[in-house]
């Protein structure tokens, strides 16, 4: 169904409207599963004044922390973000914000804003920094604290294939935030090893069904290892 | 003597029962996958969404797309699942994984937790951690008994910023094995050579020597 194809054969294309001080949400955990081509595509342009919704950001020269280094990102909701020695500087040269989040409640964030739920109450940061100035509640004799949804002017994914109509499946651990993202942003565009024809991918094993989707892109991937640890044996 | 980290993840993995599924933080909580008894099948949690961590590959077997928590490439053993970050966090928060064990840098006789930030140094992020805390019923904490320059971690209030409050149970550091309940910490176990006597001294909040209280072995 030509209506449905979302294949689209340049990253510019993909990422037409991104315009400076919007919020763009990235899938990946580490460098694991992170959609390198956007990032490439995002540096290319000079967007300025971004917020960037992602686990971690990179590490410096791969990954988000291509978008640090050349100053495109105001703010960071994040739930680790040790790995960038350039992160901390511009943080306290007061050039970067950073709302940590914890990373569970990060997911449910993504999950929930892609959902059409505006905002749900967790235990997880009663107590804690995490919880001051936000709403509490008791349930069942527990405190839990209520947390906003997220969502993205554009998300931008990594999948392993994608069938034309935008039907994504991931491999193994780099999954993470990746389907969440996807729901989570007006616009999806989502970057694969492999497109196939509509009808190759068992419609019950699709992670993220194709509604989300805006746009397919074949993407090259250097998929680098943050930490090589092999079993001595 | 203080017990060794390899001590330490032993007697941390006692606390293993048959079947669990098993969530280990960074550190020294990494090593106890090493000492799981023979014969005992524990299945290993990773909250970057995988359920079935094995050991690290062998070079043949390295794959990008394989990693752990702390970012170090993992291989999956034979019954794994792989899901989303939201469904990871939410077996861990909905309270299904059987043993958490993570890192401190301070306990408190409320049984409060402080593990991810020491203002004016670099803040990293508090991760998985606070979900962690929150979701999980059996937790362990491991951690050194004192810094250093002899500053007890066991405390009556702690300083830093919390990652939980009021989560924390039992606590396993170089000297003992301690319980908080009833706003103090009780010990339960030392650690072979540790007195009694040195234990309350780098203890800072208030601590009961328990009635049947006695000396870990190890082979």
């Amino acid at each position: 169904m030509k209506g449905f194809d979302k294949v689209t054969h340049n990253y510019s294309e993909a990422l037409a409207g991104l315009s400076d001080n919007m919020t763009v949400i990235a899938g990946g955990f580490g460098l694991c599963g992170i959609p390198e081509g956007c990032i490439d595509e995002i540096k290319r342009m000079g967007t300025t004044g971004l917020t960037v919704v992602s686990n971690n950001c990179g590490i410096d020269g791969f990954g988000l922390g291509k978008l640090l280094e050349e100053r495109q990102i105001k703010k960071m909701v994040s739930s680790y973000v040790g790995e960038n020695a350039l992160f901390e500087q511009q943080l306290l040269a007061g050039e970067l914000e950073v709302e940590l989040t914890p990373q569970g409640t990060l997911a449910e964030k993504m999950r929930a804003g892609g959902a059409g739920i505006p905002a749900f109450y967790t235990a997880t940061g009663y107590g804690t920094p995490v919880g001051e100035g936000k709403e509490s509640r008791e349930f069942k004799g527990r405190q839990y604290i209520l947390e906003e949804s997220i969502t993205g002017d554009f998300a931008i994914v990594k999948g392993w294939k994608a069938d034309r109509y935008g039907n994504v499946v991931y491999r193994h651990t780099a999954q993470n935030f990746n389907p969440l993202a996807a729901t989570a942003g007006k616009i999806t565009i989502v970057e694969v090893e492999e497109i196939v024809e509509p009808g190759e991918l068992e419609p019950a094993h699709i992670h993220t069904p194709s509604i989300y989707v805006n746009h397919v892109i074949l993407g090259s991937f250097e998929k680098r290892i943050e930490q090589r640890t092999v079993t001595e044996d | 003597m203080a017990l060794s980290r390899e001590q330490m993840a032993q007697r941390v993995a006692k606390e293993m029962q048959n079947g669990f599924y098993v969530n280990l933080g960074i550190g020294i909580p990494t090593l106890v996958a090493n000492y799981v008894p023979d014969g005992m099948d524990v299945m290993l949690q990773s909250e970057n969404g995988l359920l079935g961590m094995g050991a690290f590959p062998r070079e043949e077997e390295l794959d990008a797309d394989m990693i752990n928590a702390g970012k170090q490439t993992v291989t999956a053993i034979k019954g794994a699942s792989i899901f989303s970050s939201a469904e990871s966090f939410g077996m861990i928060r909905g309270g299904h994984v059987d043993l958490t064990v993570l890192g401190a840098f301070e306990v408190d006789v409320l049984g409060n937790i402080a593990s991810w930030m020491i203002p004016g140094k670099l803040i990293k992020g508090m991760g998985g951690a606070m979900d962690l805390v929150a979701g999980a019923d059996n937790i362990i904490v491991t951690m050194t008994h004192a810094s250093k320059s002899g500053q007890s971690k066991l405390l009556k209030q702690c300083s830093l910023p919390l990652t939980g409050a009021g989560c924390i149970k039992h606590v396993l550091t170089d000297l003992a094995y301690l319980e908080i309940k009833e706003e103090k910490f009780w010990l339960k176990e030392t650690a072979p050579g540790v007195t009694v006597t040195e234990i309350i001294e780098k203890t800072e909040g208030e601590l009961v020597v328990a009635d049947d209280v006695f000396e870990m072995q190890f082979m």
